[in-house]
């Protein structure tokens, strides 16, 4: 710190700056900061995955099933001798990678319907807004169990499940942000002096949007891993032998009943902090974007 | 008249609390108000008048804080209560009337029912009982068919209906003192008359002790005995209604008075230049000086107290015997 | 008023025929032939040949959706290739089992998130108000089934004070007469103390897991709506009339604030339909989540379509009452659907 503040004093801007700014934000919004870095953690651990893993995530010692976590598996093994610490570091790629496909895919559709509903305003409109309420009439996990179910259980599935699952929340959102915004009179004026259509909705329409939807987007990063995880821990997601977290919480579930604690334990823990991590900063984003703490 | 006053109001500061800053909104506000009289406070919207009958009563939002002064009523140190004993003075002792009618009735309850509500927490009342005395409140308020009214949610209720509600819910405890804020401004003009007309009957019949604060100089000239004048979170000039009318001592009571619209040919409206000043941007020493015509170096450089024109009438300018 | 609830369940059709379109569509995307779905992997060639011909699967989409559609009118979801009885029979015998565990998990979660999110508003920034934020984040991120496993392994195996995952309740114990097929209320009316007691230490578990993880979006709303309501002018109004801080923050403040609630807690019950998928498993729960969780391990197409519908119309008619529930508290709306 006194490093940080050091160099700043001695007039080095820049990163310097930048690097104390955020520390100072960081002690005022714990909570937020603790969820960056959370996820921050995550995603390093899933790109050094291979680096950082003391085995394979698909190497077997047959002779070590359902040790105990010890010094050389740290969180034991599994059924068939894998090492469920190695598994659930590389586990974290294949829930971050679901999660952000689902949440990227659903806010393009989504955003990008919402967007053509409030801006062309009917008939579009309301078709488009009545196909989401189809959609949206479904508990959300229900529907993604059957979308899954029917177009078969596989990694790429469970992206286009859950994001399909996920497009009416953004197309209502974006759709509301559209409408507010739309007639507000700085678009009109905009209109006014002459300005086209694609000018309007990047500079005027465009900024002011993205800031509920970004919030939501973070949200539903977490929820997401979730709904992976619970659509492949039934058989609907990603399959064995690939080391996604729901289905190797699947893989312990007979073990319970015979002390093996840790084949589930684990991956399930992993889940939980991602998940929460996210919600931290989507909470975060949230009351900092609130109008009232202004 | 030596009796002590019914409310003395000393060294009153209030700030309101952000998560970036700390906003002064009230800076030493003092005044008495003496038992059956009726005080105006007026000032422009921004002035503090509205903040100063919160924090008499500890009533302000969250944001909202006391932090310096005392408000004396029949001698105790409001501020120094408890919340359960603060709120036994409100209702009983202190009431208030606000701005808008219809938003302080709860819009899911009949209007009867709040009004049970105060007759058995401050009066023990029940059943037929409660329901005898509520007629008779809503009488004394000018409310016609009280049955029927009593039954009505607060949507159904017109805005002078809703106004007497509440000020029949108000009185429904017999407090001595009545703050009103606004009380007409959310009404028609027609209905401001009957308002008005009510709020001096009832001190006429009850003996209440009224402030009325209002930004409407009309209704102070028809009803108020004494007139605070507020500006930026400071009292600027204070005393009897006739006197102040008749001869303002400060720059921006006379501006104030200046600029009312006049019936007859004599022209054009007068206003005073420039706004009252954001929370964040209080002027140093004497808030008004950025729009006063008669500011001089002095004005923002020491701030003014509030001194002695005449027995009763009290200003806050450097300049006060220089204004004609 | 009669007429706004009429209306209310005339606009449910257009909704209940979308929900029937996309599950009817969902079953149309299944890549492969169709016929898989409604007929076991073991017929052979000519038997294939006679369904498709017989199930009009040779007929386009529209026809096709036209058939199903009836079919569901009849109350025909077709027939489950595991249990070989009618979906809707398996369905609704398997209901109530599902509907006690959701309705205590439900009651569990309203009961404690309801206090802490008025306490986390009446006392802002306090730390009730952490505490209960801290509570929130938590249910919502940990996964029901591995919060049911991490318990069911510490409290089961571990310190045996609770029973094995059997199911509803322990075999060895005569189950109550079927008044109202929730085991714990026809215990408690017919005086079988051993079944109520098994049956209430087989929910203590999966309810506990289902209501942690809804209690958080119960406990955030009501503390929103609190303080929306709190900061009211009508609120303020009360306070000035010297009402006790009970008085002012139940019948006026949580009065208000319990409209928002009633939405949540409809959406709520949409997790927890999901959720018993599964969480039925890992407890032997005999109800509508295992049903489908073993429907869907044997490609018992039929059974999870079914499943899908049935679920979501009792969504969708959950949202129904609640309109009607605005209709009773709110006498604004009341005023509206008098004049419509």
């Amino acid at each position: 710190m006194s490093a940080i503040a050091a160099g700043a004093a001695r007039g080095r801007s820049g990163l310097a700056e930048h690097a104390v700014r955020v520390w100072r934000w960081a002690r005022r919004n714990p909570v937020t900061a603790f969820g960056f870095v959370i996820i921050f953690g995550l995603i390093a651990i899933a790109l050094l995955a291979p680096v950082i893993a003391p085995y394979g995530s698909y190497e077997l010692n047959p002779s070590d099933i359902l040790a105990p976590p010890s010094l050389h598996h740290v969180f034991g093994t599994g059924n068939f001798g894998e090492d469920i610490f190695s598994r659930v570091l590389f586990g974290a790629r294949y829930d971050l990678a679901i999660g952000f496909g689902a949440v990227a895919i659903g806010l393009l559709v989504g955003c990008t319907l919402g967007a053509l509903a409030g801006f062309l305003r009917d008939p579009v409109d309301e078709v488009t807004m009545r196909v989401m309420d189809m959609i949206a009439a479904f508990p959300g996990f229900i529907l993604a169990m059957g979308i899954a179910g029917a177009l078969g259980p596989s990694f790429v599935n469970l992206i286009i499940a859950i994001s399909l699952v996920n497009v009416p929340i953004y197309a209502r959102l974006m759709r509301q942000q559209f409408l507010v915004v739309r007639d507000s009179q700085y678009a009109m004026a905009a209109v006014g002096v002459g300005a086209p259509p694609a000018r309007i909705l990047r500079w005027h329409l465009l900024p002011n949007t993205w800031g509920p939807i970004f919030v939501q987007a973070t949200l539903q990063f977490g929820y997401a891993i979730l709904d992976a995880a619970g659509l492949s821990f039934i058989g609907l997601g990603v399959r064995l032998p690939a080391p996604e977290w729901g289905v190797m919480v699947s893989l312990g579930v007979q073990r319970i009943v015979s002390g093996e604690w840790w084949v589930s334990f684990f991956p399930g823990l992993a889940i939980a902090i991602a998940v929460m991590g996210f919600n931290l900063i989507g909470d975060g984003l949230r009351d900092l974007l609130d109008p009232r703490r202004k | 008249m030596t009796t002590a006053p019914l409310l003395q109001v000393r060294r009153l500061c209030t700030e309101f609390v952000t998560p970036s800053a700390r906003l002064p909104v009230l800076d030493n506000v003092e005044f008495d108000v003496n038992e059956g009289e009726i005080l105006g406070i007026v000032g422009e919207s921004g002035s503090g008048k509205t903040v100063t009958a919160l924090s008499v009563t500890k009533l302000l939002p969250a944001a909202g804080r006391v932090v310096g002064g005392e408000v004396l009523f029949r001698g105790r140190n409001l501020l120094a209560l408890s919340d359960r004993q603060m709120n036994k003075i409100r209702g009983e002792q202190i009431s208030m009337v606000f701005q808008n009618p219809r938003a302080s009735l709860n819009p899911l309850l009949p209007v009867g029912v709040t009004l049970e509500q105060v007759l058995r927490a401050h009066r023990g009342l029940h059943g037929e009982e409660a329901r005898r005395i509520s007629f008779e409140l809503l009488a004394d308020v000018g409310l016609p068919d009280p049955a029927r009214v009593l039954r009505r949610y607060p949507h159904e209720l017109s805005g002078g209906m809703c106004q007497r509600m509440m000020i029949a819910l108000a009185l429904a405890s017999g407090p001595s003192l009545l703050i009103a804020d606004e009380p007409t401004t959310a009404l028609d003009v027609t209905i401001q008359f009957q308002i008005i007309s009510l709020l001096k009957r009832l001190r006429e019949e009850h003996g209440l002790t009224l402030i009325l604060i209002t930004h409407n100089l009309g209704v102070v000239a028809e009803l108020c005995d004494r007139v605070i004048v507020m500006y930026a979170g400071s009292i600027v000039e204070e005393g009897p209604a006739l006197e102040i009318f008749d001869r303002p001592r400060h720059p921006y009571t006379l501006g104030l008075l200046a600029s009312r619209p006049r019936v007859g040919p004599n022209g054009s409206l007068a206003g005073i230049p420039g706004q009252v000043p954001d929370l964040r941007d209080r002027p140093p020493a004497c808030p008004f000086h950025p729009r006063c015509k008669y500011e001089q170096d002095v004005c923002h450089e020491q701030a003014p107290v509030l001194e002695q024109a005449s027995p009763g009438h009290r200003v806050s300018c450097h300049f006060w015997r220089e204004i004609v | 008023m009669l007429i706004y609830i009429a209306r209310r369940l005339a606009l449910l059709v257009p909704v209940l025929l979308g929900v029937t379109l996309v599950t009817f569509a969902l079953t149309r995307i299944i890549p492969g032939n169709p016929i898989d779905q409604l007929v076991s992997p073991l017929a052979s060639p000519e038997q294939r040949q006679e369904l498709i011909k017989q199930h009009g699967l040779d007929k386009p989409f529209y026809d096709q959706y036209v058939v199903y559609v009836k079919d569901l009118a009849h109350g025909d979801l077709g027939t489950s290739f595991t249990t070989s009885e009618p979906v809707l029979k398996d369905l609704s015998s398997r209901f109530t089992a599902t509907f006690e565990l959701t309705l205590y998990a439900m009651v569990v979660a309203v009961l404690v998130g309801v206090p802490l999110g008025i306490a986390s508003a009446v006392w802002r920034n306090s730390w009730v108000d952490h505490v209960s934020r801290v509570l929130a984040v938590t249910g919502i991120a940990l996964p029901v089934f591995w919060t049911s496993l991490t318990l069911l392994y510490l409290l089961f195996f571990r310190l045996h004070v609770l029973p094995a995952p059997y199911g509803r309740i322990d075999p060895r114990v005569t189950p109550p007469p079927t008044w109202t097929g929730l085991l714990t209320i026809d215990s408690l009316a017919s005086g079988h103390w051993a079944a109520l007691r098994s049956s209430v230490e087989a929910l203590i578990l999966p309810v506990a897991v289902l209501a942690f993880a809804v209690m958080a979006p119960i406990a955030r709303i009501t503390r929103s709506g609190m303080l929306e309501a709190l900061e009211s002018d009508y609120v303020r109004a009360a306070r000035s009339l010297g009402l006790s801080l009970q008085t002012v923050v139940l019948r006026h403040g949580l009065r208000n604030a319990v409209l928002p609630l009633i939405t949540m807690i409809a959406v709520v019950y949409g997790y927890l339909l999901g959720g018993v998928v599964l969480v039925e498993q890992i407890f032997a729960w005999p109800g509508l989540g295992r049903y489908v969780f073993t429907a869907i391990t044997s490609s018992d197409y039929p059974a999870v379509q079914g499943f899908i519908l049935y679920a979501t119309t009792i969504y969708v008619l959950l949202f129904l009452l609640v309109d009607v529930l605005y209709l009773v508290i709110d006498p604004r709306i009341r005023r509206g659907a008098r004049a419509a």
